[in-house]
């Protein structure tokens, strides 16, 4: 069973570069282009880890948080916050929302393996 | 595999490039809304990350200083005042040019960037600066360089690592058993539970945690990897790293710790312990919280009537960011080939409309009606995959703004762009080949057009000068129109440089018109005057040979005083058109509709000869040159004794009128654009071909050139000359 990844991000090319990544690291790979349509498909794709970025329309990042660790229910699913921000306090807002972790863009292959490992114990 | 995200990420580029611009065109409209301003900073930003990815550090630089001043807009520590503004959008024009020069190479400005740089960093506090340079990646605040003593791990070294997670790990979804998984991945280790804290069943409280691991791991990696793993469960837990080594590299390694934290000296020497309830590094949870539910979330508006009013403009534009429809990319190539297809399609349904009529059969019609059908249908499908082809000109005046801010910053004039019929659509390759003329006549229209702000002032106009963009549709073509509120066109100026380039003879009596239409002879740059910014070596001529070869036409009206308007009259597509079918000297040809203005069936008394070999042709009382198209495609040498019985008048681009002869019309029907470049290159007269119903190759005529080609100046000259004298 691969490990499912719900990527959560409204540019394109970070999806296409996540895509790339992930199903090449053998992760099955979903993605959603806003925190709405990500929310939406949470419960269809059932993922085992989600990852998504912060500044999107619709729902941001934290809306993402928010409606997914809102209910309870989903406390157990690791979720990891894609940002640019390096700041202390975007990392510290995320983890308040729930966020497990957090990935820095730009990342490499490796460090977003790695911030996936750390959160599922999967490597793929 | 990363060459085509890198194509993915300009493409997107281009797209955030233009979102951007509309919102900062919102902006000046007034239009401050949250979303609004949020949207651009999310193009920015996106730009920006998208950027880092591909190493592209000069757009990532520029694009962060760019989003740092917009962030302070965002959360309203700065104003949006009319300088401000200004600097955006010039900020947005350069990061446009660093996205191209990140994509196509080549070096931006660097003095302009500079002075970009400096003008941004005066609107950014000292204070956030020092966040931009806060070191990036996964894990920064481990990265090696802060620890320098225990980089240099080379032996195996055995770590007791204590790990004792708090409640508030479990809620963000933090295991401890992937924790361990990771560092298995190091090295050695061996776990242990420690339940030694465990209290009795009534003394548990709900949620706490009351259970440790000890850790011990062997490995070859630096202390730095170990922390890593543990990076984000940090501040949620009690952890502590120690060795059984040297005690003084822990206590550097500590210092540097707590410096990378900013949290105070931990109380045991070699421990290093980041309890929850410390005085936390800068903004901790509570406040975040608070900020995080002003983020606004536009609601998808579904009333469709609301849409309509004008007070639910803004709402629509948000229920439009809300749910952008799902879109399909598809390479161009792709909808070529089905648009080739579809021409041949449409050439097909002709054949076979042909072999029926041909037909010895003595009832058809049955076979008639089933192909009125197959031609509806191929129509439609025609249309659609015309329609897939088709994008909105907005993108296109979007760019066309900057060019006339650029213009007015270079001419120290003050012009505004108003664009009208933005989301009307044109073929794809249109809107592409459409940018340099446009951006010509614009600059053209802001140099020369519109009159410098005293001047405005003198004759009560009003200080900035408007330019309107308008697109339109208008039967069957697609008409964009460049019109300014200027001085108008000089035409004694303009008369006098034709002359003096030997363009004109002196003494040539030539109309308004006639006049205005000189800025487009190649050859005809009014250098002498022409400041840097339009005159960058071309003239009007290659606006005109730019339309020309996209099948349209260009046309200036002006009046002295109020302004000029250039408009450029072009076909809806560029694949199939509609044709009149005639025949010449034997020859099936095809006059595109679109020149013609009417056709007649003409009679000697309708002929007048006029000199040795030139004819008019009278209609309604005023005379017309007729033009043998025969002759003139040198498919007949004497034009006197054949007569030529049908005439199409069409009318050229000055507005003047010519009626070219043809011996016959057969039809007037949809026709298949063939072109003939690399088959025999420029044919005078002809503009490409088409296959008919039957199968034979048909030129295509173009009206304009068989014109210029035939008719000498004097055969103008004396229609005029005449024409005045019959008015007189």
């Amino acid at each position: 069973m691969k490990t499912k990844v719900l990527a959560i991000d409204d540019s394109r090319t970070i999806r296409n570069l996540l895509a790339a990544c992930l199903e090449e690291a053998g992760f099955e790979y979903f993605s959603a282009v806003d925190g709405r349509e990500g929310v939406d498909k949470y419960s269809d794709i059932d993922p085992d880890v989600v990852i998504t970025d912060i500044n999107m329309p619709n729902l941001d990042g934290f809306g993402v948080l928010e409606e997914l660790r809102g209910d309870g229910i989903n406390s157990k699913v690791p979720i990891l916050v894609l940002t640019t921000e390096s700041a202390a306090d975007m990392k510290a807002r995320a983890r308040a929302a729930g966020a497990t972790g957090w990935i820095t863009k730009p990342f490499d292959d490796e460090s977003l393996i790695f911030a996936l490992k750390r959160v599922t114990g999967a490597a793929a | 595999m990363t060459g085509s995200i890198m194509d993915t990420f300009f493409e997107e580029c281009e797209e955030l490039l233009e979102a951007m611009d509309a919102g900062l065109a919102a902006i000046e409209e007034g239009d401050q809304d949250a979303e609004t301003v949020n949207a651009v900073f999310r193009a920015v930003h996106s730009i920006k990350g998208g950027a880092g990815a591909f190493g592209l550090d000069e757009l990532v630089a520029f694009a962060h200083n760019f989003e740092t001043v917009f962030d302070d807009v965002r959360s309203n520590k700065l104003e949006l005042d009319e300088k401000l503004i200004q600097l955006l959008f010039r900020a947005s024009d350069h990061l446009s040019d660093l996205v191209t020069c990140a994509r196509d190479g080549g070096q931006v400005d660097s003095a302009h960037h500079d002075v970009l740089i400096k003008a941004l960093a005066e609107y950014i506090d000292e204070d956030e600066e020092e966040l931009v340079f806060e070191p990036m990646g996964v894990g920064a605040a481990f990265e090696p360089a802060a620890l320098p003593l225990l980089d240099a791990v080379e032996e195996e070294v055995t770590y007791d690592i204590r790990f004792h997670p708090l409640k508030e790990m479990y809620a963000t979804g933090n295991e401890p058993y992937f924790l361990f998984q990771a560092l298995s991945d190091l090295g050695e280790l061996s776990v242990s539970l420690d339940e030694n804290e465990l209290p009795g069943f009534d003394a548990m409280e709900d949620g706490e945690n009351y259970l440790s691991w000890e850790l011990s791991l062997t490995t070859l990696k630096p202390r730095s990897s170990i922390e890593a793993v543990f990076e984000f469960v940090e501040g949620l837990c009690e952890l502590s790293i120690t060795t059984d080594g040297d005690a003084e590299a822990e206590v550097d390694a500590l210092a540097a710790l707590n410096a990378a934290f900013g949290v105070g000296s931990a109380e045991e020497e070699n421990v290093v312990d980041v309890p929850l309830d410390q005085p936390a590094p800068e903004p901790v949870e509570a406040p975040a919280l608070a900020e995080v539910e002003t983020v606004e979330v536009p609601e998808v508006k579904s009333d469709q009537a609301a849409e309509n009013t004008p007070v639910a403009k803004k709402d629509a534009a948000k229920a439009k960011s809300a749910g952008p429809k799902p879109t399909l990319r598809v390479e161009l190539d792709r909808v070529d080939k089905l648009i080739n297809a579809v021409g041949e399609l449409i050439i097909n349904h002709s054949m076979l409309a042909q072999q029926i009529a041909n037909l010895d059969a003595s009832d058809t019609r049955d076979v008639e009606t089933e192909l009125e059908g197959f031609k509806t249908l191929a129509r439609d499908i025609q249309e659609g995959v015309m329609a897939i082809r088709a994008q909105p000109v907005k993108p296109l005046f979007q760019r066309m703004a900057r060019i006339v801010r650029e213009a007015s910053a270079a001419t120290g004039k003050s012009a505004k762009l108003v664009t009208v019929g933005e989301a009307t659509e044109v073929d794809k390759t249109v809107i592409e080949r459409l940018a340099d003329p446009l951006t010509h006549i614009l600059r053209n229209a802001v140099d020369h057009g519109i009159e410098t702000p005293e001047d405005r002032a003198a004759t009560g106009k009003d200080k900035a000068g408007e330019i309107h963009l308008t697109a339109a549709h208008r039967s069957g073509s697609v008409c964009i129109e460049v019109k300014d509120d200027g001085a108008g066109l000089n035409r004694k100026k303009i008369r006098q440089i034709a002359i003096d380039k030997g363009l004109i003879p002196e003494n040539a009596e030539l109309n308004d018109n006639e006049i205005d239409n000189l800025l487009f002879l190649p050859g005809f740059s009014t250098a002498s005057e022409i400041s840097n910014l339009s005159g960058r070596g071309v003239g009007m001529d290659v606006v005109k040979n730019a339309v020309t070869k996209l099948g349209g036409r260009v046309n200036i009206a002006s009046t002295p005083g109020r302004g000029s308007t250039f408009s450029i009259i072009l076909p809806l597509t560029l694949a199939v058109m509609d044709g009149m079918v005639v025949s010449v000297a034997g020859h099936t040809m095809v006059v595109p509709i679109t020149a013609i203005v009417e056709t007649m069936r003409g009679n000697d008394d309708m002929i007048n000869n006029l000199g040795a070999d030139g004819t008019l042709l009278s209609i309604r009382g005023s005379f017309v040159p007729i033009c043998d198209v025969a002759s003139s495609l040198g498919l007949r040498g004497d034009t006197t004794n054949e007569p030529a019985g049908v005439y199409l008048l069409v009318e050229t681009e000055n507005g003047d009128r010519c009626a070219l002869a043809v011996d016959d019309i057969h039809d007037q029907r949809q026709v298949v654009i063939k072109s003939l470049d690399g088959v025999c290159g420029n044919v005078p007269g002809v503009s490409a071909a088409t296959i008919l119903g039957d199968g034979k190759i048909a030129m295509i005529l173009d009206p304009e050139s068989i014109v210029t080609a035939s008719s000498s100046a004097a055969v103008f000259d004396t229609d005029r000359r005449m024409s005045n004298a019959i008015a007189s």
